[in-house]
């Protein structure tokens, strides 16, 4: 057996440390140097998300900044906190976009913006993160195909209850082809957004 | 010792790290389903790969061998880590569609492969030699097996180049035939494996050619 003396045990785990703070060091700085840009990279792709969803003459108000946290919410399909963005137009509400969940589709969950007027119908719909089968689900992603401007301009009224499905379920929205799933859990996602928008109109504005 | 050509042959060719090595599979195989995808990550590796390299062959002389290890991997983990900000910073739109890849280059155990096997053996100069051409070799396998990919999965070729060189690039994309249905197989991970296999057997099928010439010719000498 080799030994190793106490004082070789030492140096070796000093330098180690002294490795960790080295490279701790760097990172830290590199982090420093780079976060403003980073911050302001997340706004311009949030903006560009949100403005999607809302022509840009509806509101007059920093959206990005205008925002509500939103407790968990099974009909928002949120297991944490949620950003809620307000949109407003000389001080009046206009709308308001939700980060909402459809959690069961054909490969996990599916993360939704839901834009909402205030009157209760959809200002938009888009898909910001999912892992559907790409070349079949992904046709809910607004640059694959546009079913998802589907959505838009209907509310909880238009259809009614019955019409908020699928058209292979007998309701109003087409499926995808080779697709069934993903598109079943986008609608049923955006009409529970609408439903929680109607709960809590009170508390958003 | 080892000779700057032998190192540039290895890299490339000889012991290419996705190739022959085997190495690194797990972002190789996940990220090629497009040539942009694949050249982003084997940008980011061959980065990663340099600056790990030329680390750890300055360290060499005062690394002690019982924490080497956990030395080289707090350098690669660091240096990812490094990177990982800075394309963020610089080319966020690519990291939205690389991002989640970007932390798996710590695991690609080519870099600490690298690292343990040459860089902290030899000087600075071939060290980051070696990790460049090393790195090369990775970046060209990613590209091409994303190219093949992408041309039998979506027809395009170099689509979301923008993503990575701007504006400007969104000429480059090509549409090889606009009516392609698409081909799901090549896209979804099964696909990768495919032309993986595709890949080094037209690497081994090169290689052993010469040698039958070769063989025969020796076989022709004997028989005159």
């Amino acid at each position: 057996m080799i030994a190793i003396s106490r004082r070789q045990i030492l140096i070796s785990g000093l330098f180690l440390w002294l490795f960790a703070v080295v490279g701790t060091t760097l990172v830290a700085l590199t982090e420093f140097g780079t976060s403003d840009a980073i911050a302001e990279n997340e706004r311009r792709v949030l903006l560009r998300n949100l403005y999607a969803l809302l022509p840009r003459d509806r509101l007059d108000n920093d959206i990005a900044t205008d925002t509500l946290e939103l407790p968990p919410s099974t009909l928002l399909g949120t297991g944490q906190t949620s950003t809620a963005y307000r949109a407003r137009l000389q001080g009046e509400p206009v709308a308001v976009i939700f980060n909402s969940v459809a959690p069961d589709g054909y490969n996990g969950r599916i993360h939704l913006l839901v834009g909402v007027y205030v009157d209760g119908s959809l200002a938009g719909v888009r898909v910001v993160r999912h892992a559907e089968t790409p070349g079949l689900g992904d046709g809910i992603e607004i640059r694959k195909s546009s079913w998802i401007t589907g959505f838009d301009g209907k509310s909880l009224t238009n259809p009614d209850a019955s019409g908020w499905r699928v058209k292979r379920d007998g309701g109003e929205f087409d499926q995808l082809t080779g697709a069934t799933i993903t598109p079943r859990a986008v609608v049923a996602a955006v009409r529970n957004t609408l439903l929680y928008y109607r709960h809590n109109t009170d508390m958003i504005f | 010792m080892t000779n700057n050509n032998e190192i540039i042959r290895n890299g490339l060719w000889g012991n290419n790290v996705a190739l022959v090595q085997l190495l690194g599979l797990c972002p190789l195989l996940a990220v090629t389903s497009t040539v942009i995808n694949g050249v982003g990550l084997g940008i980011a590796t061959l980065i990663t790969l340099v600056l790990s390299n030329t680390i750890v062959s300055l360290i060499r002389g005062f690394v002690r061998k019982e924490v080497r290890l956990p030395v080289f991997v707090l350098i690669i983990a660091s240096v990812v880590t490094i990177i990982e900000l800075g394309m963020k910073a610089l080319f966020y739109d690519l990291y939205l569609v690389l991002g989640i890849f970007i932390p798996l280059i710590v695991t690609n155990c080519a870099i600490i492969g690298r690292a343990e096997g040459f860089a902290s053996r030899n000087p600075v100069g071939p060290a980051a030699l070696d990790g460049l051409v090393m790195g090369m070799g990775f970046l060209g396998v990613l590209a091409l097996l994303g190219g093949l990919r992408e041309i039998v999965g979506f027809g395009t070729l170099f689509a979301n180049a923008h993503l990575m060189f701007g504006d400007a690039a969104k000429s480059l994309a090509i549409h090889v035939n606009p009516d392609y249905p698409g081909f799901l197989l090549a896209v979804l991970p099964p696909g990768a494996f495919f032309g993986l296999a595709l890949l080094i057997s037209a690497k081994n099928w090169l290689d052993l050619r010469p040698r039958e010439k070769s063989a025969t010719a020796e076989a022709l000498v004997e028989g005159a």
